[in-house]
């Protein structure tokens, strides 16, 4: 194996080391097979593993997670795609209604060990149906797991846990990511779901970010850096399970929180995350929290133009400083 | 149907039948909550059906599913203590009318959401086709489903993957309160689909007991053979309303009685009179099913109520709810 990966690999390698060790593992979407999926995240998985394995689906969103649901009720443990998370509303039902609930109203009875993955935000001048962060549509949901891995390595590591898992977990793969590269893990590497990593140590301030924002936040770390302020950044990695423990010891530390987030404001996962701290770690600030996030409008074209209404490095410093003289 | 087959499907649908009105009775003095769909009427689908799959196949139904519950499996015991939320009901009651599953016999479940389950059938004839277990997959659902997208997704993906599911639409001529007809540009609201994706579109007796369970039959062994889904139209009607204390009067008084005579049970009983079952062996049936069904209606009444510290269970695999580590 190369000594670098992609992003975009990472997701094909990561699929692939759970297809070897686990027959049970299929997959199915819209141009998977030997196409390699428009992002060319499935590269390589119909050659290895076949059209038994690796289907191509047509362009019936409500089919693809509805089969998938069907598949993992009854022995499989199948990974759909939903090629941009924007289309995920498009078999809304199956996330929000079915997937989620069937193990409860049955009382138990049925699990569903299914990844839907998916490419998510923006970043690349997609337009506005081809661009949003969708995670927090999934977190208003009981029932559903969400990981939104930051790194080539992350990915790997979450992919084996996410389809590992008995439960349903939904998983972003970010677009602006997909050309960023790292080191390939180790055989056999499983980063559990719901466990956030702290990717930089600081004592001045918390900068929480997923998906990413994590390079964002690192980049405006460094930067703040040079004016003498120390941030810490966590990566989430995961929005259910939260890891609220990892930000409260961070915040022991720091005792000042900025979230970065790429969805608008209303709604968005650092939301609920600041409401815990306000809730459970209240003594631990020295400062009120900020939230950096999105503008609430559809994601416009032109790059001027994304730029001014999602998260930049510029915004994160500016958050930071103005909070570090509170 | 071999004579004693056909007894058993008889006792079978009497048992439904006596199971539905202990439910709409139990209703009506309060001890059922929320709303139920009766079945009454529709009972020859689920055992015709059920008489002509395997145990282990798999069955995915509707809101309106008592039926395919207990032909598939389920005790009207567990399905009256569910109705009347008690802890020993059937998903512990979690799950309440519109959720009937007992996964242990393949009934895997009853969806309150129209037409959402046909996909999960597919895809469980899908997973019955990769594990090699020539197990199949059905689907039933009402005539207003037709008109969902999932319905036509599921109906394609199907097809082009030959998976071994059948879809039957139970057409009993109403969505709720609208007739069928009213809203739908062909005739037949499922059979004449099935042409557009390639697979065959059949219309039966959805009454008749016996037909019922030659179709399926048949359908079924073409699906395992590898031959692919079939899309089944049975035409039956519902005794009672759409759900609850719904009287029905949109219904013409002449359209009910003519319906109310071509009545499932009526038939498989003339049918096994013809085939010389003696009358008083069709009582005993009838007295069987009344017996299981007023106990079960006793057992379930007594059963406590369930535990509060249930309501955060079952979310995951690990049996808790825990949102954050
Ligand atoms: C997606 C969706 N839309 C609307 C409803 C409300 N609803 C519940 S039952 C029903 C009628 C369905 O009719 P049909 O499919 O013919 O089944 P039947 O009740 O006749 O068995 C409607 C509209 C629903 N449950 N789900």
């Amino acid at each position: 194996m190369a000594d670098v990966i992609s992003y975009r690999e990472a997701v094909a390698e990561g699929i692939a080391r759970e297809m070897r060790r686990d027959p049970t593992v299929v997959c199915l979407g819209e141009d998977i097979g030997e196409a390699g999926g428009v992002f060319k995240t499935t590269v390589g998985l119909r050659a290895e593993f076949g059209s038994e394995r690796v289907w191509d689906t047509p362009i019936s969103e409500q089919a693809i997670v509805g089969a998938a649901m069907g598949a993992a009720m009854t022995g499989m443990r199948p990974v759909a795609e939903i090629m941009f998370s924007d289309f995920l509303a498009c078999c809304w039902d199956y996330l929000a209604n079915e997937i989620p609930k069937v193990r409860y109203m049955t009382g138990g009875q049925v699990t569903v060990p299914l990844v839907v993955r998916t490419a998510n935000g923006g970043g690349l001048g997609f337009g506005a149906q081809h661009s949003q962060a969708t995670e927090n549509w999934a977190f208003t949901i009981p029932g559903l797991k969400i990981a939104a891995p930051a790194t080539p390595g992350d990915v790997i590591g979450m992919m084996a846990a996410a389809i590992r898992s008995d439960d349903p977990v939904v998983f972003f793969e970010h677009k602006a990511l997909l050309a960023t590269k790292g080191t390939p893990p180790p055989p056999d590497h499983v980063v559990e779901l719901g466990r956030a990593a702290v990717v930089r140590e600081g004592a001045d301030v918390t900068l929480v970010a997923l998906a990413s924002m994590v390079p964002l936040a690192l980049k405006a770390a460094e930067l703040l850096s040079g004016e003498g302020i120390e941030a810490e950044v966590v990566d989430l990695r995961c929005l259910v399970p939260l890891d609220m423990s990892t930000v409260l010891a961070s915040l022991g530390r720091t005792s000042r929180l900025v979230t970065v987030e790429e969805n608008p404001y209303q709604g968005g996962w650092g939301g609920t995350l600041v409401s815990v701290v306000a809730d459970e770690g209240f003594g631990l600030l020295d400062a009120p929290v900020r939230r950096v996030t999105g503008e609430c409008v559809p994601l416009p074209f032109a790059d001027a133009l994304e730029e001014e209404v999602i998260p930049t490095v510029e915004k994160v410093v500016a958050a930071v400083r103005d909070l570090a003289a509170y | 149907m071999e004579p004693a087959e056909l007894l058993a499907a008889y006792e079978q649908m009497a048992v439904i039948r006596r199971t539905e009105k202990a439910a709409h009775d139990l209703f009506l003095q309060g001890l059922v909550k929320g709303t139920t769909h009766l079945a009454a009427g529709h009972e020859a689908i689920a055992v015709g059906a059920s008489a002509a799959l395997r145990p282990d196949d798999y069955v995915f139904a509707t809101y309106r599913g008592h039926h395919h519950a207990l032909a598939r499996g389920a005790t009207p015991q567990e399905c009256l203590a569910e109705l009347m939320s008690r802890a020993t009901g059937l998903c512990k009651a979690k799950g309440g009318s519109m959720h009937l599953t007992k996964a242990a016999t393949g009934m895997l479940g009853s969806y309150a959401i129209v037409g959402a389950h046909l996909p999960m059938a597919a895809g469980a004839a899908w997973s019955a086709r990769l594990r090699g277990t020539e197990q199949i997959a059905v689907a039933f659902f009402g005539d207003g489903a037709t008109n969902i997208g999932a319905f036509h997704e599921a109906l394609n993906l199907a097809a082009v993957w030959k998976l071994p599911v059948l879809f039957v639409c139970e057409n009993n001529l109403y969505m709720e309160y609208t007739p069928i007809a009213d809203v739908t540009a062909v005739p037949r609201p499922a059979a004449d689909r099935a042409p557009g994706y390639g697979i065959p579109g059949e219309v039966v007796d959805g009454n008749d007991v016996v037909a019922v369970q030659e179709v399926v039959a048949r359908l079924a062994g073409r699906a395992r053979a590898g031959g692919g889904p079939a899309l089944l139209e049975a035409e039956t009607y519902r005794h009672f309303g759409h759900s609850r204390a719904d009287p029905a009067t949109y219904r013409p008084a002449e359209e009910v009685e003519r319906w109310l005579k071509h009545d499932p049970l009526d038939l498989a009983r003339g049918r096994l009179v013809e085939l010389g079952v003696a009358p008083e062996t069709i009582t005993e049936a009838d007295e069987r099913a009344s017996t299981v069904v007023r106990e079960a209606v006793e057992v379930a009444k007594a059963a406590p109520p369930p535990d509060p510290r249930e309501a955060l269970t079952d979310v995951w695999a690990d049996g808790g709810a825990a949102w954050r580590t």
